[in-house]
Protein backbone atom coordinates (compact mmCIF):
# COMPACT_ATOMS: atom_id res chain seq x y z
CA UNK A 1 0.00 0.00 0.00
CA UNK A 2 1.68 3.29 -1.03
CA UNK A 3 0.58 6.67 -1.56
CA UNK A 4 2.27 8.76 -3.92
CA UNK A 5 1.77 12.66 -3.82
CA UNK A 6 2.90 15.09 -6.66
CA UNK A 7 3.54 18.49 -4.70
CA UNK A 8 3.60 21.88 -7.09
CA UNK A 9 5.62 19.91 -9.49
CA UNK A 10 7.31 21.84 -12.17
CA UNK A 11 9.13 20.85 -15.45
CA UNK A 12 10.60 23.45 -17.70
CA UNK A 13 12.78 22.70 -20.79
CA UNK A 14 14.78 26.29 -21.27
CA UNK A 15 12.52 28.09 -21.69
CA UNK A 16 9.22 26.29 -22.45
CA UNK A 17 7.03 25.14 -19.57
CA UNK A 18 5.86 21.81 -20.35
CA UNK A 19 4.44 21.46 -16.65
CA UNK A 20 3.51 23.97 -14.30
CA UNK A 21 2.37 23.30 -10.53
CA UNK A 22 0.57 20.07 -10.67
CA UNK A 23 0.14 18.58 -7.53
CA UNK A 24 -2.39 15.25 -7.28
CA UNK A 25 -2.17 12.61 -5.36
CA UNK A 26 -2.89 8.69 -6.33
CA UNK A 27 -3.80 6.37 -3.64
CA UNK A 28 -3.94 2.38 -3.26
CA UNK A 29 -7.50 1.29 -5.23
CA UNK A 30 -8.13 4.32 -7.22
CA UNK A 31 -7.42 4.93 -10.54
CA UNK A 32 -6.58 8.59 -11.67
CA UNK A 33 -7.25 9.50 -15.15
CA UNK A 34 -5.08 12.36 -16.95
CA UNK A 35 -6.92 13.73 -19.51
CA UNK A 36 -5.27 16.43 -22.29
CA UNK A 37 -4.51 16.79 -25.85
CA UNK A 38 -1.12 16.05 -27.27
CA UNK A 39 2.06 18.19 -25.96
CA UNK A 40 -0.32 19.08 -22.76
CA UNK A 41 2.17 17.35 -20.50
CA UNK A 42 0.75 14.50 -19.84
CA UNK A 43 3.20 12.12 -20.75
CA UNK A 44 6.34 14.75 -18.87
CA UNK A 45 4.07 14.30 -15.55
CA UNK A 46 4.95 10.58 -16.50
CA UNK A 47 7.96 10.66 -16.43
CA UNK A 48 9.11 12.85 -13.50
CA UNK A 49 7.08 10.44 -11.61
CA UNK A 50 9.55 7.21 -13.20
CA UNK A 51 12.10 9.36 -12.21
CA UNK A 52 13.57 9.43 -15.85
CA UNK A 53 13.47 13.68 -15.69
CA UNK A 54 14.60 15.75 -13.03
CA UNK A 55 11.21 18.52 -11.83
CA UNK A 56 12.70 21.84 -12.03
CA UNK A 57 10.62 23.00 -9.10
CA UNK A 58 8.07 20.65 -7.05
CA UNK A 59 8.71 17.15 -5.31
CA UNK A 60 7.37 14.05 -5.46
CA UNK A 61 6.71 12.39 -1.89
CA UNK A 62 5.88 8.89 -1.61
CA UNK A 63 4.18 8.16 1.83
CA UNK A 64 5.17 11.53 2.77
CA UNK A 65 8.62 11.12 2.29
CA UNK A 66 10.94 12.79 -0.15
CA UNK A 67 12.06 10.65 -3.06
CA UNK A 68 15.51 9.78 -3.23
CA UNK A 69 17.87 9.68 -6.10
CA UNK A 70 20.44 7.32 -5.07
CA UNK A 71 20.53 4.30 -2.91
CA UNK A 72 18.67 1.74 -1.55
CA UNK A 73 15.62 4.28 -1.39
CA UNK A 74 15.66 5.26 -4.66
CA UNK A 75 15.64 1.31 -5.69
CA UNK A 76 12.59 0.63 -3.52
CA UNK A 77 11.40 3.61 -5.38
CA UNK A 78 11.78 1.98 -8.54
CA UNK A 79 9.80 -0.87 -7.47
CA UNK A 80 6.73 1.05 -6.20
CA UNK A 81 6.73 2.93 -9.27
CA UNK A 82 5.89 1.01 -12.67
CA UNK A 83 4.45 1.92 -16.08
CA UNK A 84 3.30 0.28 -19.21
CA UNK A 85 4.21 2.45 -22.29
CA UNK A 86 2.31 3.72 -25.06
CA UNK A 87 3.68 1.22 -27.84
CA UNK A 88 4.01 -1.85 -27.76
CA UNK A 89 5.89 -2.23 -30.43
CA UNK A 90 8.57 -0.37 -28.98
CA UNK A 91 8.70 -0.69 -25.85
CA UNK A 92 9.62 -4.52 -26.18
CA UNK A 93 13.52 -5.10 -27.22
CA UNK A 94 13.60 -6.81 -30.98
CA UNK A 95 16.46 -8.98 -29.75
CA UNK A 96 15.14 -10.95 -26.34
CA UNK A 97 12.74 -13.25 -25.45
CA UNK A 98 9.40 -12.53 -23.73
CA UNK A 99 10.99 -14.14 -20.75
CA UNK A 100 13.57 -12.21 -20.35
CA UNK A 101 11.57 -9.12 -20.21
CA UNK A 102 9.59 -10.61 -17.29
CA UNK A 103 12.77 -12.18 -15.49
CA UNK A 104 14.91 -9.24 -15.15
CA UNK A 105 12.29 -7.11 -13.21
CA UNK A 106 11.95 -9.74 -10.95
CA UNK A 107 15.58 -10.96 -10.21
CA UNK A 108 16.37 -7.20 -9.63
CA UNK A 109 13.90 -6.90 -7.04
CA UNK A 110 13.71 -10.06 -5.54
CA UNK A 111 17.38 -11.19 -5.60
CA UNK A 112 16.72 -13.80 -2.54
CA UNK A 113 14.97 -16.04 -5.70
CA UNK A 114 16.36 -18.71 -7.07
CA UNK A 115 16.49 -19.84 -11.04
CA UNK A 116 13.87 -22.38 -11.07
CA UNK A 117 11.28 -19.62 -8.51
CA UNK A 118 12.11 -17.13 -10.85
CA UNK A 119 10.93 -18.68 -13.62
CA UNK A 120 7.80 -19.89 -11.89
CA UNK A 121 7.18 -16.12 -11.47
CA UNK A 122 7.94 -15.26 -15.26
CA UNK A 123 5.23 -17.91 -16.10
CA UNK A 124 2.55 -17.33 -13.75
CA UNK A 125 2.75 -13.10 -14.56
CA UNK A 126 1.86 -14.24 -17.99
CA UNK A 127 -0.56 -16.57 -17.24
CA UNK A 128 -2.30 -13.61 -14.74
CA UNK A 129 -2.22 -11.47 -18.50
CA UNK A 130 -4.15 -14.01 -19.81
CA UNK A 131 -1.13 -14.91 -22.33
CA UNK A 132 -1.41 -18.86 -22.11
CA UNK A 133 0.18 -21.12 -22.60
CA UNK A 134 2.91 -19.16 -20.03
CA UNK A 135 6.09 -21.92 -21.06
CA UNK A 136 5.70 -21.03 -24.90
CA UNK A 137 4.93 -17.27 -24.93
CA UNK A 138 7.86 -17.36 -22.79
CA UNK A 139 9.99 -18.58 -25.52
CA UNK A 140 8.70 -16.15 -27.89
CA UNK A 141 10.36 -13.00 -29.54
CA UNK A 142 7.94 -9.71 -29.71
CA UNK A 143 8.35 -9.86 -33.26
CA UNK A 144 5.88 -13.30 -33.35
CA UNK A 145 3.37 -11.34 -31.22
CA UNK A 146 0.29 -9.09 -31.87
CA UNK A 147 -0.05 -6.00 -30.75
CA UNK A 148 -2.52 -6.71 -27.72
CA UNK A 149 -0.18 -9.31 -27.09
CA UNK A 150 2.98 -7.28 -26.81
CA UNK A 151 1.21 -4.60 -24.69
CA UNK A 152 0.04 -7.82 -22.15
CA UNK A 153 4.11 -8.54 -21.89
CA UNK A 154 4.32 -4.88 -21.09
CA UNK A 155 1.72 -5.20 -18.23
CA UNK A 156 2.99 -8.45 -16.71
CA UNK A 157 6.75 -6.40 -16.82
CA UNK A 158 5.14 -3.52 -15.21
CA UNK A 159 3.46 -5.92 -12.36
CA UNK A 160 6.53 -8.00 -12.12
CA UNK A 161 8.62 -5.94 -9.04
CA UNK A 162 4.73 -6.10 -7.70
CA UNK A 163 4.45 -1.92 -7.63
CA UNK A 164 2.14 0.12 -5.62
CA UNK A 165 1.56 2.25 -8.38
CA UNK A 166 1.09 1.49 -12.08
CA UNK A 167 1.64 4.54 -14.75
CA UNK A 168 -0.46 3.61 -18.22
CA UNK A 169 0.70 6.11 -20.69
CA UNK A 170 -1.91 5.46 -23.03
CA UNK A 171 -2.22 2.11 -22.86
CA UNK A 172 -4.30 1.07 -26.07
CA UNK A 173 -4.16 4.20 -27.91
CA UNK A 174 -1.82 1.77 -30.58
CA UNK A 175 -3.42 -0.96 -30.39
CA UNK A 176 -6.89 -2.27 -32.56
CA UNK A 177 -9.90 -1.26 -31.43
CA UNK A 178 -11.71 -4.56 -30.83
CA UNK A 179 -8.64 -5.09 -28.48
CA UNK A 180 -8.63 -2.12 -26.44
CA UNK A 181 -11.63 -3.05 -24.47
CA UNK A 182 -9.73 -6.05 -23.24
CA UNK A 183 -6.61 -4.74 -22.40
CA UNK A 184 -8.06 -2.03 -20.37
CA UNK A 185 -10.58 -4.87 -18.51
CA UNK A 186 -7.24 -6.68 -17.84
CA UNK A 187 -5.51 -3.52 -16.30
CA UNK A 188 -8.79 -3.25 -13.58
CA UNK A 189 -8.80 -6.41 -13.15
CA UNK A 190 -5.12 -6.52 -11.91
CA UNK A 191 -6.25 -3.19 -10.25
CA UNK A 192 -8.61 -4.47 -8.33
CA UNK A 193 -6.80 -7.95 -7.19
CA UNK A 194 -2.82 -5.73 -6.33
CA UNK A 195 -5.15 -2.74 -4.41
CA UNK A 196 -3.12 -0.61 -7.19
CA UNK A 197 -2.72 3.22 -7.55
CA UNK A 198 -3.10 3.72 -11.20
CA UNK A 199 -2.32 6.80 -12.98
CA UNK A 200 -4.20 6.36 -16.37
CA UNK A 201 -2.94 8.87 -18.92
CA UNK A 202 -5.03 9.40 -22.06
CA UNK A 203 -7.05 11.57 -24.13
CA UNK A 204 -9.90 9.64 -24.75
CA UNK A 205 -12.73 10.97 -22.26
CA UNK A 206 -14.98 7.74 -22.82
CA UNK A 207 -12.35 5.26 -21.44
CA UNK A 208 -11.25 7.56 -18.63
CA UNK A 209 -15.03 8.11 -17.26
CA UNK A 210 -15.47 4.40 -17.23
CA UNK A 211 -12.36 2.88 -16.02
CA UNK A 212 -11.17 5.88 -13.24
CA UNK A 213 -12.80 7.27 -10.35
CA UNK A 214 -10.86 10.82 -10.37
CA UNK A 215 -10.19 12.83 -13.86
CA UNK A 216 -7.89 15.51 -13.91
CA UNK A 217 -7.88 17.62 -17.25
CA UNK A 218 -4.46 18.96 -18.42
CA UNK A 219 -4.23 22.01 -20.73
CA UNK A 220 -0.62 23.79 -21.62
CA UNK A 221 0.89 22.16 -18.58
CA UNK A 222 -1.82 22.91 -15.90
CA UNK A 223 -4.53 21.18 -14.33
CA UNK A 224 -7.71 22.79 -15.57
CA UNK A 225 -10.02 20.99 -14.05
CA UNK A 226 -10.09 17.75 -11.28
CA UNK A 227 -12.68 15.95 -9.64
CA UNK A 228 -15.00 13.00 -9.63
CA UNK A 229 -14.87 11.17 -12.76
CA UNK A 230 -19.00 11.77 -13.56
CA UNK A 231 -18.72 15.31 -12.44
CA UNK A 232 -16.33 16.34 -14.68
CA UNK A 233 -17.70 14.86 -18.40
CA UNK A 234 -21.30 15.38 -16.84
CA UNK A 235 -20.77 19.35 -15.87
CA UNK A 236 -17.30 20.27 -17.66
CA UNK A 237 -16.17 23.89 -16.24
CA UNK A 238 -13.55 24.59 -17.94
CA UNK A 239 -13.65 25.61 -21.78
CA UNK A 240 -11.22 22.80 -23.00
CA UNK A 241 -12.84 20.28 -21.06
CA UNK A 242 -15.89 21.25 -22.66
CA UNK A 243 -14.46 21.07 -26.02
CA UNK A 244 -13.25 17.48 -25.38
CA UNK A 245 -16.82 16.64 -24.50
CA UNK A 246 -18.15 17.71 -27.26
CA UNK A 247 -15.87 16.13 -29.60
CA UNK A 248 -16.88 12.86 -27.96
CA UNK A 249 -19.02 10.78 -29.91
CA UNK A 250 -22.13 11.09 -28.44
CA UNK A 251 -24.94 8.32 -30.32
CA UNK A 252 -27.79 9.43 -27.92
CA UNK A 253 -27.56 13.06 -28.56
CA UNK A 254 -26.86 11.96 -32.54
CA UNK A 255 -30.00 10.25 -32.26
CA UNK A 256 -31.73 12.60 -30.99
CA UNK A 257 -30.95 15.36 -33.35
CA UNK A 258 -31.81 13.01 -36.02
CA UNK A 259 -35.74 12.49 -34.97
CA UNK A 260 -37.13 16.12 -34.88
CA UNK B 1 10.19 -18.43 -39.49
CA UNK B 2 14.12 -20.18 -39.24
CA UNK B 3 16.19 -20.41 -36.41
CA UNK B 4 18.88 -18.52 -38.14
CA UNK B 5 16.37 -15.70 -39.06
CA UNK B 6 15.20 -15.31 -35.09
CA UNK B 7 18.69 -15.24 -33.82
CA UNK B 8 19.45 -12.40 -36.66
CA UNK B 9 22.33 -14.44 -38.97
CA UNK B 10 21.66 -12.96 -41.81
CA UNK B 11 19.86 -14.80 -44.34
CA UNK B 12 21.98 -17.50 -46.81
CA UNK B 13 21.71 -15.76 -50.20
CA UNK B 14 23.52 -16.64 -53.12
CA UNK B 15 25.22 -13.50 -52.70
CA UNK B 16 26.70 -14.38 -48.88
CA UNK B 17 26.95 -17.68 -50.01
CA UNK B 18 29.96 -16.81 -52.85
CA UNK B 19 31.29 -13.96 -50.52
CA UNK B 20 32.05 -16.39 -47.92
CA UNK B 21 33.09 -19.27 -50.09
CA UNK B 22 36.15 -16.72 -51.91
CA UNK B 23 36.69 -14.79 -48.97
CA UNK B 24 37.19 -18.16 -47.33
CA UNK B 25 39.33 -19.78 -50.29
CA UNK B 26 41.02 -16.56 -49.66
CA UNK B 27 41.70 -16.89 -46.36
CA UNK B 28 42.25 -20.61 -46.38
CA UNK B 29 45.14 -19.82 -48.90
CA UNK B 30 46.64 -17.60 -46.55
CA UNK B 31 47.03 -19.54 -43.82
CA UNK B 32 47.96 -22.96 -45.30
CA UNK B 33 49.75 -21.62 -48.23
CA UNK B 34 52.91 -20.14 -46.38
CA UNK B 35 53.22 -24.06 -44.89
CA UNK B 36 53.80 -25.71 -48.25
CA UNK B 37 55.81 -23.16 -50.25
CA UNK B 38 59.19 -22.54 -50.76
CA UNK B 39 61.17 -19.48 -49.08
CA UNK B 40 59.44 -16.73 -50.82
CA UNK B 41 62.77 -14.76 -51.09
CA UNK B 42 65.19 -17.14 -52.69
CA UNK B 43 66.83 -16.14 -55.47
CA UNK B 44 67.50 -17.95 -58.43
CA UNK B 45 69.47 -17.73 -61.66
CA UNK B 46 66.72 -18.61 -63.99
CA UNK B 47 65.37 -14.99 -64.10
CA UNK B 48 61.96 -14.11 -65.42
CA UNK B 49 60.46 -17.16 -66.40
CA UNK B 50 56.74 -17.66 -67.14
CA UNK B 51 54.48 -20.36 -65.07
CA UNK B 52 55.09 -24.01 -65.88
CA UNK B 53 56.81 -27.01 -63.91
CA UNK B 54 58.42 -26.42 -60.66
CA UNK B 55 57.50 -22.86 -60.70
CA UNK B 56 53.18 -23.11 -60.81
CA UNK B 57 53.35 -18.99 -61.40
CA UNK B 58 56.40 -18.49 -62.45
CA UNK B 59 59.23 -16.62 -61.30
CA UNK B 60 60.37 -12.89 -60.77
CA UNK B 61 63.22 -11.06 -62.23
CA UNK B 62 65.45 -12.15 -59.99
CA UNK B 63 63.93 -16.08 -59.97
CA UNK B 64 61.79 -16.13 -56.89
CA UNK B 65 58.82 -18.28 -57.10
CA UNK B 66 55.50 -16.17 -57.73
CA UNK B 67 53.12 -18.38 -55.83
CA UNK B 68 55.54 -18.66 -52.80
CA UNK B 69 55.42 -14.64 -52.81
CA UNK B 70 51.68 -14.31 -53.01
CA UNK B 71 50.92 -17.00 -50.38
CA UNK B 72 53.01 -14.88 -48.26
CA UNK B 73 51.53 -12.25 -49.21
CA UNK B 74 47.92 -13.04 -49.07
CA UNK B 75 49.04 -13.55 -45.28
CA UNK B 76 50.80 -10.23 -45.04
CA UNK B 77 47.39 -8.59 -46.60
CA UNK B 78 45.00 -10.80 -44.50
CA UNK B 79 47.12 -10.07 -41.13
CA UNK B 80 46.95 -6.42 -41.73
CA UNK B 81 42.90 -6.53 -42.01
CA UNK B 82 42.69 -8.56 -39.22
CA UNK B 83 44.45 -5.82 -37.47
CA UNK B 84 42.93 -2.92 -38.40
CA UNK B 85 39.19 -4.84 -38.27
CA UNK B 86 39.56 -5.21 -34.37
CA UNK B 87 41.13 -2.12 -33.82
CA UNK B 88 38.77 -0.60 -35.67
CA UNK B 89 36.03 -2.10 -33.59
CA UNK B 90 37.23 -1.77 -30.42
CA UNK B 91 38.07 2.71 -30.85
CA UNK B 92 34.74 3.04 -33.12
CA UNK B 93 32.74 1.32 -30.45
CA UNK B 94 34.23 3.41 -27.85
CA UNK B 95 33.93 6.19 -29.20
CA UNK B 96 31.01 6.05 -31.01
CA UNK B 97 28.53 3.89 -28.66
CA UNK B 98 29.57 4.93 -25.26
CA UNK B 99 30.00 8.69 -26.27
CA UNK B 100 26.52 8.61 -27.32
CA UNK B 101 25.08 6.65 -24.13
CA UNK B 102 26.73 8.62 -21.83
CA UNK B 103 25.55 11.75 -23.42
CA UNK B 104 26.46 15.46 -21.98
CA UNK B 105 29.64 16.64 -22.08
CA UNK B 106 31.32 13.10 -22.44
CA UNK B 107 29.54 12.75 -25.89
CA UNK B 108 30.19 16.42 -26.86
CA UNK B 109 34.24 15.38 -26.27
CA UNK B 110 34.33 11.78 -27.72
CA UNK B 111 32.20 13.70 -30.76
CA UNK B 112 34.75 16.55 -31.13
CA UNK B 113 37.72 14.11 -31.24
CA UNK B 114 35.82 11.26 -33.98
CA UNK B 115 35.41 14.65 -36.25
CA UNK B 116 38.95 15.64 -35.31
CA UNK B 117 40.39 12.50 -36.48
CA UNK B 118 37.85 12.43 -39.03
CA UNK B 119 39.40 14.90 -41.20
CA UNK B 120 43.10 13.45 -40.40
CA UNK B 121 44.10 12.05 -43.69
CA UNK B 122 45.85 9.39 -43.59
CA UNK B 123 48.25 8.97 -46.57
CA UNK B 124 50.26 12.11 -45.85
CA UNK B 125 50.42 11.29 -42.25
CA UNK B 126 51.99 7.52 -43.18
CA UNK B 127 54.22 9.58 -45.52
CA UNK B 128 55.24 12.08 -42.36
CA UNK B 129 55.52 8.59 -40.26
CA UNK B 130 57.93 6.83 -42.57
CA UNK B 131 60.38 9.61 -42.86
CA UNK B 132 60.71 9.53 -38.82
CA UNK B 133 60.81 5.70 -38.62
CA UNK B 134 63.63 4.01 -41.10
CA UNK B 135 62.61 0.54 -40.25
CA UNK B 136 58.49 0.17 -40.36
CA UNK B 137 56.66 -3.55 -39.08
CA UNK B 138 53.18 -4.08 -40.69
CA UNK B 139 51.89 -3.71 -37.10
CA UNK B 140 52.87 -0.01 -37.24
CA UNK B 141 51.14 0.55 -41.34
CA UNK B 142 48.47 -1.27 -39.37
CA UNK B 143 48.21 0.89 -36.28
CA UNK B 144 48.39 4.28 -38.82
CA UNK B 145 45.71 2.15 -40.98
CA UNK B 146 43.12 1.80 -38.29
CA UNK B 147 43.91 5.33 -36.58
CA UNK B 148 43.20 7.25 -39.50
CA UNK B 149 40.18 4.88 -40.38
CA UNK B 150 38.06 4.18 -36.98
CA UNK B 151 36.43 7.52 -37.62
CA UNK B 152 33.94 7.28 -40.31
CA UNK B 153 32.62 4.08 -37.96
CA UNK B 154 32.64 5.51 -34.72
CA UNK B 155 29.87 8.17 -36.68
CA UNK B 156 27.59 5.89 -38.12
CA UNK B 157 27.64 4.06 -34.63
CA UNK B 158 27.32 7.17 -32.69
CA UNK B 159 23.97 7.99 -34.90
CA UNK B 160 22.24 4.82 -34.20
CA UNK B 161 23.40 4.62 -30.53
CA UNK B 162 22.13 7.75 -30.06
CA UNK B 163 18.18 6.40 -31.43
CA UNK B 164 18.54 3.49 -29.46
CA UNK B 165 19.01 4.81 -26.56
CA UNK B 166 15.76 6.76 -26.73
CA UNK B 167 13.81 3.39 -27.41
CA UNK B 168 10.95 2.90 -25.27
CA UNK B 169 12.60 -0.99 -24.18
CA UNK B 170 15.47 1.58 -23.16
CA UNK B 171 13.34 3.88 -20.74
CA UNK B 172 11.28 0.51 -19.92
CA UNK B 173 14.54 -0.96 -18.22
CA UNK B 174 15.80 1.82 -16.66
CA UNK B 175 12.26 1.71 -15.15
CA UNK B 176 12.98 -1.67 -13.83
CA UNK B 177 15.86 -0.30 -12.40
CA UNK B 178 18.55 -1.76 -14.70
CA UNK B 179 21.94 -0.54 -13.73
CA UNK B 180 23.68 1.58 -17.20
CA UNK B 181 26.66 -0.72 -18.01
CA UNK B 182 23.97 -3.37 -18.06
CA UNK B 183 21.58 -2.12 -20.51
CA UNK B 184 24.12 -0.54 -22.70
CA UNK B 185 25.57 -4.13 -23.08
CA UNK B 186 22.10 -6.32 -22.64
CA UNK B 187 19.37 -3.90 -23.95
CA UNK B 188 21.45 -2.22 -26.95
CA UNK B 189 24.43 -3.54 -27.79
CA UNK B 190 22.86 -6.69 -29.41
CA UNK B 191 20.66 -4.77 -31.53
CA UNK B 192 23.94 -2.75 -32.75
CA UNK B 193 25.71 -6.09 -33.73
CA UNK B 194 24.30 -5.96 -37.29
CA UNK B 195 26.00 -2.62 -37.93
CA UNK B 196 29.23 -3.16 -36.36
CA UNK B 197 29.99 -6.08 -38.65
CA UNK B 198 29.21 -4.60 -41.23
CA UNK B 199 31.44 -1.74 -39.83
CA UNK B 200 34.03 -4.02 -39.63
CA UNK B 201 34.03 -6.03 -42.73
CA UNK B 202 34.03 -2.57 -44.77
CA UNK B 203 36.74 -1.33 -42.27
CA UNK B 204 38.90 -4.92 -43.31
CA UNK B 205 38.05 -3.95 -46.86
CA UNK B 206 39.32 -0.45 -46.52
CA UNK B 207 43.03 -1.44 -45.02
CA UNK B 208 43.69 -4.03 -47.26
CA UNK B 209 43.04 -1.65 -50.03
CA UNK B 210 44.61 1.06 -47.96
CA UNK B 211 47.53 -0.96 -47.27
CA UNK B 212 48.46 -2.33 -50.97
CA UNK B 213 47.85 1.51 -52.08
CA UNK B 214 50.99 2.40 -49.63
CA UNK B 215 52.79 -0.34 -50.19
CA UNK B 216 52.49 0.06 -53.92
CA UNK B 217 54.02 3.82 -53.56
CA UNK B 218 56.83 2.22 -51.45
CA UNK B 219 55.46 4.06 -48.24
CA UNK B 220 54.56 0.43 -46.61
CA UNK B 221 56.26 -2.19 -44.39
CA UNK B 222 59.15 -2.73 -45.20
CA UNK B 223 60.90 -6.46 -45.67
CA UNK B 224 57.19 -7.66 -45.33
CA UNK B 225 54.96 -9.49 -48.08
CA UNK B 226 51.37 -8.11 -49.42
CA UNK B 227 49.69 -8.04 -52.15
CA UNK B 228 51.06 -4.10 -52.52
CA UNK B 229 54.29 -4.89 -51.80
CA UNK B 230 54.36 -7.27 -54.75
CA UNK B 231 52.80 -5.00 -56.94
CA UNK B 232 55.26 -2.59 -55.85
CA UNK B 233 58.25 -4.98 -56.94
CA UNK B 234 56.87 -6.07 -60.43
CA UNK B 235 55.76 -2.33 -61.51
CA UNK B 236 59.88 -1.77 -60.49
CA UNK B 237 60.53 -5.27 -62.48
CA UNK B 238 58.69 -3.49 -65.52
CA UNK B 239 56.70 -6.62 -65.44
CA UNK B 240 53.76 -4.89 -67.78
CA UNK B 241 56.68 -4.04 -70.17
CA UNK B 242 58.38 -7.67 -70.07
CA UNK B 243 54.97 -8.88 -70.29
CA UNK B 244 55.27 -10.59 -67.63
CA UNK B 245 51.81 -11.07 -65.85
CA UNK B 246 52.25 -13.79 -64.08
CA UNK B 247 53.85 -11.29 -61.93
CA UNK B 248 51.10 -8.53 -60.80
CA UNK B 249 47.97 -10.11 -62.35
CA UNK B 250 47.73 -12.63 -59.48
CA UNK B 251 47.96 -10.29 -56.70
CA UNK B 252 45.82 -7.77 -58.16
CA UNK B 253 43.45 -10.62 -59.19
CA UNK B 254 43.35 -11.75 -55.40
CA UNK B 255 43.14 -7.91 -54.02
CA UNK B 256 39.73 -7.55 -56.30
CA UNK B 257 38.77 -10.80 -54.89
CA UNK B 258 39.11 -10.35 -51.45
CA UNK B 259 37.72 -7.05 -51.80
CA UNK B 260 34.27 -8.07 -54.04
CA UNK B 261 33.97 -11.09 -51.62
CA UNK B 262 33.64 -8.59 -48.20
CA UNK B 263 31.92 -6.76 -50.37
CA UNK B 264 29.56 -8.96 -50.96
CA UNK B 265 29.21 -10.28 -47.55
CA UNK B 266 29.03 -6.81 -46.39
CA UNK B 267 25.85 -6.27 -48.93
CA UNK B 268 23.83 -9.43 -46.95
CA UNK B 269 24.43 -8.03 -43.60
CA UNK B 270 23.27 -4.65 -44.88
CA UNK B 271 19.79 -6.09 -45.66
CA UNK B 272 19.18 -7.28 -42.24
CA UNK B 273 20.05 -3.11 -40.96
CA UNK B 274 17.60 -2.44 -43.72
CA UNK B 275 15.09 -4.82 -45.23
CA UNK B 276 13.66 -2.54 -47.76
CA UNK B 277 17.55 -3.28 -49.48
CA UNK B 278 16.28 -7.09 -49.95
CA UNK B 279 13.33 -6.02 -52.61
CA UNK B 280 15.58 -4.21 -54.35
CA UNK B 281 17.51 -6.71 -55.93
CA UNK B 282 17.24 -7.59 -59.69
CA UNK B 283 15.98 -10.75 -58.68
CA UNK B 284 13.30 -9.92 -56.08
CA UNK B 285 11.97 -7.31 -58.97
CA UNK B 286 11.85 -9.98 -61.42
CA UNK B 287 8.91 -11.36 -59.43
CA UNK B 288 6.97 -8.47 -59.60
CA UNK B 289 6.37 -8.79 -63.25
CA UNK B 290 3.00 -10.32 -65.11
CA UNK B 291 3.39 -13.66 -65.56
CA UNK B 292 2.91 -14.88 -69.46
CA UNK B 293 -0.72 -15.87 -68.85
CA UNK B 294 -1.47 -12.49 -66.79
CA UNK B 295 -0.02 -10.65 -69.98
CA UNK B 296 -2.02 -11.98 -72.42
CA UNK B 297 -5.04 -11.34 -70.46
CA UNK B 298 -3.93 -7.75 -69.98
CA UNK B 299 -3.55 -7.32 -73.76
CA UNK B 300 -6.92 -8.72 -74.71
CA UNK B 301 -8.51 -6.67 -71.95
CA UNK B 302 -6.88 -3.25 -74.30
CA UNK B 303 -8.02 -4.72 -77.60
Amino acid sequence: MTTVEARGLGKRYRKFVAVDDVSFTLEPGRTTALVGQSGSGKSTIAKLLLQLERPTSGQILVDGEPVARRGAAAAAYRRTVQMVFQDPYASLNPFHSVGHHLERPVRLHHRELTGPQVRERVLHLLERVRLTPAEEVARRRPHELSGGQRQRVAIARALAPEPGILIADEPVSMLDVSIRLGVLNLLADLQREEQLAVLYITHDLATARHFSDDILVMYQGRIVERGPADDVIINPRHEYTKLLAEAAPNPERRIKNLQP
Amino acid sequence: MSAARVRGLPPMTAKLAAGLLIGGFVVLFGLLGPLVVQDPSRVDDIGLTGPGSGHWLGTTQTGQDVLAQLAYATRGSLTVGAIVGVLTLLLSAFFGIVGAYAGGWVDEAFSLFTNVMLVIPGLPLVIVISSYVPDKSLLLVSLVLSLTGWAGSARVLRGYTLSLRNRDYVLASRVAGERRWRILGVEILPNLIPLLASQVVFAVIFAILGEAGLSYLGLGASGSFTWGTMLYYAQNGLALRLGAWWWFIPPGLLLALFGAALSLVNFSIDEIINPKLRNQTRAARRGWRMSRAQLEKAKEATL
